[in-house]
């Protein structure tokens, strides 16, 4: 029935051994700067005569056909930034990419040698956009998808609408928190630690250093100083580009993977075709979740949390530390967004600037709940994860986040508040 | 280490062609966020609609340069219009998330396979997309290069026609700031509400700022598009916005020639840094990077300078920290 999804996830992980493989065979040439690659089909035969096709904004053009064993390489004369086409009307019959957004995009390249993954898929256009009598099958497997990245979108969105609500910040650079944490996990992780061992370490580790030190450091003198909110929003730019590009400086521009679950065969239950880890993500992200919104439930601190949220001058008046509730809703924020980035990093790849790119994702969930509300980044981010994996049905893959930005654009005509906002005046 | 060619690389590029098109998407900024207190942060969609028109025009359709310029402005007054009606009537945060959102959305559009026809996909569109303007070149043909500036002749032109349009937009702004219509958007920036009791039709002021900042930052684009002669989706990212938002708050915002002193500034020492850098890992002085790192550490000084400028200076070099009250809610 529903083997593409599968299938697609075989052609990841050869890929990603292929080009282990490749790496290991080719260390004379680790010196100079190129795009390498190795295409092969899901069952392992190379894909020979595809055109790959680099170019930057200076204007330099290079490009390279893969040959007999499926290898290309495409010298570049240095790092940058630059655009990689992989030309899929070179494709023979039967051969297509496992998500379209690979026909095109743009790395940072670095000195050394950059592997480029393409995962390809066999027969049919592309992995979740095949026809035929299984509409109802891949329309299951798209919810369920999409509950599954909702649930990491959710974990990204709950600190980022607690820091607003409780501080009125808008956080530009929340999107790091999720990178720093991934990217702790790695380093954990390639110093020797299992990441089942060295998630949890990173998990720790950024709540407190980059949640509660933050704001120790930088947002807490900031309210002190009465700094307004929209310099507050313009600092957290600032910020946002200094982690990004620290972390491309320290880790390189190449997308990582951990060393353990990388590639993990695919399981089908039902109609439902995953990953293990995935699953196992999935639940843990949902037990996170739980435990959060109990803890706004039950907990004083959680109680609290929720007046200073409501109100911070009528909580202050009440005898509620309003800074102890800020410096502690930072520790839970970055500790879920560490978790997300550990999440997004096992699931797919850990690069410098994945948490930008999820950022805008995970302001449409925050809106589409409701600024400001608790509850709503978890509603939201769900909706968003769903809608964002449906509308692959009707639009091209690679045009998804388009749909997600677009949905937020509507909900702001239609209901400024968000679906769990009250009423308020937002103009 | 030669110092020399640090200095005229450096110089070049503060005041190059790249240092124009920042400097016209700050003056765009100026109005809607220094003046009317718009927080636009998808200035960069508006640059980009400025380029791919001259893009689309020349070289999808194959049509004058000069319709292009027109179609360009047309492009930035319909996308203002597109991203006002939605969004004017919010806060500013919600502004500033629905602009970057829309910057991305259509970044996302244009890069994607299924308009490559019209926009070229990931690659964009490439080539002699200036043709007609770098025919009127008045300099002579035998121009080799300026002492210590080392533009071509064609960048030259570009240089002189970029330059000559900041003046020309400047003076619109500085003329129109001092006009009843400035001190309305001005009062809309300190107190809509207050404003809105003297009667006025403050989304309409607000709407007409938007699209005269987006024409301004479409110029940008249309000075990009004609000097680089290329148009690629993946230069127009959000940090674009971030950059014109450094220069204007560097200069001051709310200050006529804010943007230009901010461009200038911001290019001398963004360009000084990385050359001063390149060369001493060249010489040897520093062995820990590599002229690759140069890049990051570039972006991480800017994020640094925005951070610390916000923070300890908000009104910038020139800025009069009594004319812009920054703050919402």
């Amino acid at each position: 029935m529903v083997k593409h999804i599968r299938i697609a996830l075989g052609a990841l992980m050869l890929s990603v051994i292929g080009l282990l493989a490749l790496g290991g065979l080719s260390p004379a040439q680790a010196a100079d700067t190129a795009v390498i690659g190795v295409l092969t089909t899901p069952g392992g035969a190379p894909v020979e005569g595809v055109k790959i096709t680099v170019t930057n904004e200076e204007g330099f053009t290079e490009s390279d056909t893969s040959d007999a064993t499926g290898a290309f390489r495409v010298p570049l004369p240095s790092g940058g930034t630059y655009t990689i086409e992989v030309d899929t009307t070179t494709f023979p019959d039967g051969i297509a990419l496992s998500r379209e957004d690979d026909a095109s995009r743009t790395l940072l390249v670095l000195s050394g040698e950059k592997k480029l993954l393409v995962p390809l898929s066999e027969g049919g256009e592309s992995a979740v956009s095949a026809s035929g009598d299984s509409t109802l099958d891949q329309i299951i497997q798209l919810f369920f998808d999409g509950i599954l990245y909702g649930l990491l979108i959710a974990l990204g969105a709950v600190g980022l609408n607690l820091v607003f609500g409780t501080t009125g910040l808008t956080n530009f650079s929340h999107g790091e928190l999720l990178t720093l944490g991934a990217f702790t996990a790695l380093a954990l992780n390639e110093a020797g630690i299992n990441i089942i061992i060295a998630a949890p370490i990173a998990i720790v580790f950024a709540a407190f250093a980059y949640g509660w030190g933050q704001n120790k450091i930088l947002w807490r003198p900031l309210r002190r100083r009465k700094t307004g909110l929209i310099a507050a929003m313009i600092v957290s730019i600032g910020l946002a580009i200094v982690l990004r590009y620290t972390i491309a400086l320290v880790f390189g521009s190449g997308p990582r993977t951990y060393q353990q679950f990388a590639g993990q065969v695919g399981i089908s239950i039902g109609p439902f075709n995953t990953t293990p880890k995935a699953l196992i993500l999935g639940a843990l992200a949902a037990v996170a979740l739980g435990i959060t919104v109990l803890w706004l439930q039950r907990s004083r601190i959680g109680k609290a949390t929720r007046a200073v949220s409501d109100n911070p001058a009528l909580a202050s008046a009440t005898g509620i530390d309003v800074e102890r509730v800020i410096a502690v809703v930072w520790i839970v924020g970055a500790g879920l967004a560490a978790f997300a980035g550990i999440y997004l990093g096992m699931t797919q790849s850990s690069i410098w600037n994945m948490g930008q790119r999820m950022l805008l994702v995970l302001f449409a969930a925050v809106i589409l709940g409701g600024l400001g509300t608790i509850y709503g980044a978890i509603v939201g981010a769900l909706v968003v994860g769903v809608f964002i994996n449906m509308t692959t049905l009707f639009i091209p893959t690679e045009m998804k986040t388009v749909g997600a930005l677009f949905l937020m654009i509507v909900i702001l005509l239609v209901r400024p508040q968000g679906l769990l906002g009250r009423k308020e005046r937002v103009g | 280490m030669d110092f020399g060619i640090i200095f005229s690389q450096t110089l070049t590029q503060a005041i190059g062609i790249t240092a124009i098109i920042y400097c016209l998407a700050a003056v765009g900024l100026n109005v809607q966020f220094g003046y009317t207190g718009l927080l636009n942060f998808g200035q960069v969609a508006f640059v980009a609609a400025g380029a791919y028109a001259v893009g689309v025009i020349v070289l999808t359709f194959d049509l004058s340069l000069w319709l292009a310029i027109l179609v360009g402005i047309l492009a930035s007054t319909l996308l203002a219009l597109i991203l006002g009606i939605p969004t004017l009537r919010l806060r500013a945060d919600y502004l500033a998330i629905v602009t970057i959102a829309a910057s991305e959305l259509l970044r996302l559009l244009v890069r994607s396979i299924a308009f490559k026809d019209t926009f070229g996909g990931a690659q964009g569109l490439n080539g002699k997309l200036g043709q007609q303007f770098h025919d009127l070149n008045p300099l002579p043909s035998d121009f080799t290069s300026l002492p210590v500036l080392t533009w071509t002749r064609q960048d030259l032109w570009v240089v002189i026609v970029g330059w000559l349009l900041v003046v020309l937009f400047t003076l619109l702004v500085w003329g129109l700031v001092r006009s009843p219509w400035g001190r309305v958007v001005k009062g809309i920036r300190e107190d809509e509400d207050a404003v809105v009791s003297l009667g006025k039709n403050v989304f309409v002021y607000k709407m007409q700022a938007l699209v005269l900042g987006g024409i301004i930052g479409g110029f940008g684009g249309i000075v990009w598009a004609v000097a680089k002669q290329s148009v690629q989706p993946d230069t127009f990212q959000p940090d674009f916005t971030f950059f014109a938002y450094t220069i204007l708050l560097l200069g001051g915002a709310a200050r006529v020639f804010g943007p230009i002193v901010g461009a200038i500034i911001f290019w001398f020492l963004l360009a000084g840094v990385g050359e001063l850098l390149s060369q001493m890992i060249q010489a040897g002085y520093i062995d820990f990077l590599s002229a690759t790192d140069v890049g990051s550490i570039r972006f991480i000084l800017m994020g640094l300078g925005l951070m610390l400028l916000m923070i300890f200076r908000p009104q910038g070099i020139f800025g009069d920290r009594r004319e812009l009250a920054l703050d919402a809610r």
